[in-house]
């Protein structure tokens, strides 16, 4: 049995969802042009992308024209990525790699370089193996620091890794491992160090034989002398596996849980392509649940570069790594090593930080109060407001709304003073109202 | 799992620096005043400072003038009704080691499975309750509280076969269950059974992001960051901000009752952020506590703000704090517990003084609590892996002083060598909500009548 491939109608609005879905939303007119192309082929261009990925437009000046230093500068590895995800031409890499980014959820380990480089093994790896993703992340310099992976030794074993590369890289908790099982893991996985330069920290990551324990361990029920990488492998054969990798990358993209069958269609699929990630991703993008289901609130960093990238508008200054903390998600710095909680993203605090995000375009692109025309219309306010958003999908709830607002302000502009600066002030406020619209939060 | 805490002190002084950015631009667009023109909002010249009843608090108002007229009265009738207990909820994320909270200093095989992290007889002071046990020297103002009989300590707490991992234990411990599915809080569903429809701060995160404690079904909670919260709204100010803010509460009460799963969510948050900004328009960052706090730090800065509002009469039932340092010290241990610790204790010591000066001590009890303790054996990293039993305290002036199980000791570890528990968590949440809520327990926790009842209130 095929997997269920949407049959609707595929036009701009349909387009529109899939590029913040798989994306960071439309720069202007995009969502017309890829609606051109059919379903298919449109999932296609974002997940089998040809030719070489570039950045288009001018590259990030902050702190009065200076380049970013990702490495040296704080939080300037943040603004290097947010910058990849505004001007990239591949955009479904740069989704995937944030996908990862979340589930090896990695914290800054003190030393920026080596999260730039786990960031890279991302976005090189994304659509190919998740088994080649795993054995690279296990022994990965960043995910080594962060949990304890190099202070894992025969002598001292050291459970943090064990621990997560279960509960949340590759089965989910409570799917039938033992404490013991925590433990034999962890004794498998031991051997990995690093050496320590003055110049140039941490460095020379290794694994080491005699660190290792070689013993025989019981994992599952399975008796071996482990390894690392066994102990990779014996988490991908385990029964549970599956199932909460297919899930899980399912909820990345679709709000509503799977159908039965489609979860067991794409676990045979993953199993079949052996552990190939691509098919499973274009199958999600091509399924109706995708097109027909509820809408599904934005990332806060995919909100943000989506309004970046909706005005043409490049990073200019560092105001975004705090902006996008506020919004509740900060690149680089995951709440905990689960990542973030993706069915919470609004609250009234992450919220206030997303009107931070409109008010900062808003603020900067401030129409002018002294000269606005004074005849201006609700209905051709509320249109260049949408304009400035490159014409988002609205619901017809929410224009109602616009438009009795944008009448109301020319019921208390009732000063001739009030006439010209009412109306400018009426425009930056449906600038703020169309970001913040309930529509706008989702996709 | 092993950070410090999300935000950072860059954030918090950028934070500031957008606050000060939003008011200068607010006003750079003013042109000469003409006749009957209003002010924008924060530009210095509708704000006035305004004194609280309770005396002591000095909190600024901005563009009062622009509230409507019946929220400032609102808020004072609210002030003079808002009189209920209240709950503050600390949470040490990482799962604290609690043997090294309280230490049995003089135990030998305390000082052999703690070869690196051990504490020195000399250190620390007994803790009244069971000598044994020694403070750890940051924690000295618990030691103080304590001797005031401020302080009920519980040395072994946890719930039978206990789960090693920080998200699900946490769960059980947020929604006060030991069930996976649960989706609200133990408090949110408090609230929902005592709180109202229009009074989103009635349970209060303070930490940026919604507490799951905290989270309900039915009525409106808030985040904030810190103590205090509006939204940024550059080139809008007068009437039409005062529309503006209108028509967005008008946008979330319309799709709140969406057919559109993912249109209601963003619906319902929009009301409640108009609602939450309505509320606390009056406060700025300007707190002057009444007793020193630590110097500026988050944790510190909430404690203020939240005694503040307090003071001021603002409605809250719940609030919810993370405490600052990282516990999952899977390694080099000391020094990061240490600086969380002793940021802790000498937070809430002041904010247990300064509630003590406004008079407001019999009204608050806060929960310091974590998800799980530690493994008594270090790992060989200088750290300590996940373990067990762990430690909580209630403090307040109204906390009965007693401990509530006991030690149980070095001597009688569980099958994974962790520290047993004496006191289950979901008893205290039942005694809780009886004891100082006058709510019946079964209502809110599962299965309540199988808990005891510790005395926990005076």
């Amino acid at each position: 049995m095929a997997l269920p491939v949407y049959h609707g109608k595929f036009g701009p609005k349909q387009a529109e969802r899939l590029l913040w879905r798989a994306g960071f939303g439309p720069r202007p007119g995009e969502g017309r042009k890829l609606a051109r192309k059919g379903l298919k082929r449109a999932v296609y261009s974002l997940t089998r992308p040809k030719g070489k990925a570039k950045l288009i437009g001018r590259s990030p000046r902050v702190d009065g024209g200076l380049p970013l230093a990702p490495g040296d500068a704080w939080g300037h590895d943040h603004l290097w990525w947010l910058d990849r995800m505004v001007r990239g031409n591949q955009p479904f890499i740069e989704r995937m790699t944030l996908v990862w980014h979340d589930w090896f959820a990695t914290g800054g380990v003190g030393q920026t370089g080596l999260n730039l480089n786990q960031n890279r093994l991302f976005r090189k790896q994304g659509l190919g193996s998740f088994r080649d993703l795993l054995i690279r992340v296990t022994k990965d310099p960043a995910m080594l620091v962060w949990l304890s992976g190099n202070e894992n030794t025969l002598r001292a074993p050291n459970e943090n890794y064990a621990r997560e590369l279960m509960e949340l890289f590759t089965l989910g908790a409570g799917a039938g491992y033992t404490e013991r099982d925590v433990r034999e893991q962890a004794r498998s996985l031991t051997g990995w160090t690093n050496d320590w330069d003055d110049n140039i920290g941490m460095t020379n990551f290794r694994f080491e034989a005699e660190l290792h324990d070689a013993d025989k361990k019981r994992v599952f029920g399975e008796w071996g002398r482990f390894d690392w990488r066994d102990s990779c492998d014996l988490c991908l054969r385990h029964p549970a596996h599956d199932d909460y990798l297919v899930r899980r990358l399912w909820s990345y993209f679709i709000p509503t849980k799977p159908p039965k069958k489609t979860l067991r269609q794409l676990k045979r699929l993953y199993r079949k392509k052996r552990y190939r990630v691509g098919p499973l991703l274009e199958a999600i993008l091509m399924h109706p649940a995708l097109y027909q289901g509820p809408r599904m609130v934005k990332p806060p960093i995919v909100q943000i570069a989506g309004m970046l990238r909706a005005r043409k508008r490049g990073i200019d200054d560092d105001s975004w790594v705090w902006i996008a903390d506020n919004a509740g998600q900060r690149l680089f710095d995951p709440p905990n090593v689960a990542g973030w909680d993706e069915e919470r993203w609004l609250d009234t605090a992450s919220v206030a930080g997303r009107w931070s995000a409109s008010g900062r375009l808003v603020d900067a692109d401030r129409v002018d109060e002294e000269s606005y025309p004074e005849d201006e219309t609700a209905r051709e306010a509320l249109q260049k407001a949408l304009r400035y958003w490159a014409h988002p999908t609205i619901s017809e709830r929410t224009e109602k709304e616009l438009l009795r607002f944008a009448r109301n302000v020319e019921g208390v502009a009732v000063s001739e003073w009030q006439q010209g600066r009412y109306r400018a002030l009426r425009q930056n406020a449906l600038r703020a109202l169309i970001a913040a619209s309930p529509d706008f939060q989702t996709s | 799992m092993s950070r410090p805490s999300r935000k950072t002190c860059c954030n918090e002084h950028t934070r500031a620096e957008l606050a000060r950015r939003g008011l200068a631009e607010a006003g750079k667009g003013l042109p000469a005043i003409e006749t009957g023109m209003p002010l924008p909002a924060g530009t210095g010249l509708s704000r006035r400072s305004f004194m609280a009843r309770a005396g002591a608090l000095a909190a600024t108002v901005y563009g009062a003038r622009l509230l409507d007229p019946g929220a400032y009265g609102e808020g004072i009738a609210r002030a003079a009704g808002a009189n209920s207990r209240v709950l503050v909820s600390i949470f040490f994320d990482g799962g604290i080691d609690a043997l090294s909270v309280l230490a049995p200093v003089n135990d030998p095989k305390y000082q052999s499975l703690r070869s690196s992290l051990r504490i020195d007889p000399g250190q620390g002071s007994p803790w009244t309750e069971d000598p044994r046990l020694h403070w750890h020297p940051v924690a000295e103002p618990l030691n103080e509280l304590h001797q005031e009989g401020k302080v009920t300590v519980f040395p072994a707490i946890g719930y039978s076969s206990p789960d090693q991992s920080h998200f699900t234990s946490r769960h059980y411990w947020e929604v006060g269950a030991l069930d996976p599915g649960t989706r609200t809080g133990w408090l949110g569903r408090l609230l929902d059974g005592v709180g109202s429809n229009d009074n989103p701060i009635q349970g209060l995160a303070l930490d940026g992001s919604l507490a799951p404690s905290l989270a309900t079904a039915k009525v409106p909670v808030a985040a904030m960051w810190g103590p205090s919260y509006d939204l940024w709204t550059p080139g809008v100010w007068g009437d039409v901000e005062a529309l503006m803010f209108d028509s967005y509460r008008r946008l979330g009460a319309k799709h709140e009752r969406s057919g559109d799963a993912g249109l209601r969510v963003a619906g319902r948050v929009a009301r409640q952020t108009s609602q939450l900004r309505k509320q606390m328009a009056p406060f700025s960052d300007q707190i002057s506590p009444p007793v020193p706090y630590p110097d500026d730090g988050h944790f510190p800065e909430s404690l203020a703000g939240l005694a503040a509002m307090l003071g001021a009469g603002l409605p809250i039932r719940c609030a919810a704090l993370s405490a600052p340092g990282g516990y999952d010290t899977h390694d080099n241990q000391e020094g990061e517990f240490r600086r969380g610790l002793k940021e802790t204790c000498d937070s809430v010591l002041a904010f247990q003084r300064d509630l003590e000066a406004r008079g407001l001590d019999d009204r608050v009890v806060t929960l310091l609590w974590s998800e799980f303790g530690r493994r008594p054996e270090e790992n060989g990293s200088a750290g300590t892996d996940h373990g067990a039993g762990g430690c909580a305290f209630l403090v307040g002036s109204k906390a009965r002083g007693k401990m509530v199980g006991e030690w149980t000791g070095l001597g009688k570890l569980d099958a994974d060598d962790n520290l047993r528990n004496s006191s289950d968590f979901r008893a205290v949440y039942c005694s809780l909500l009886e004891q100082w809520f006058g709510r019946d327990a079964a209502a809110v926790i599962p299965g309540a009548a199988g808990f005891g009842r510790p005395a926990l209130i005076a």
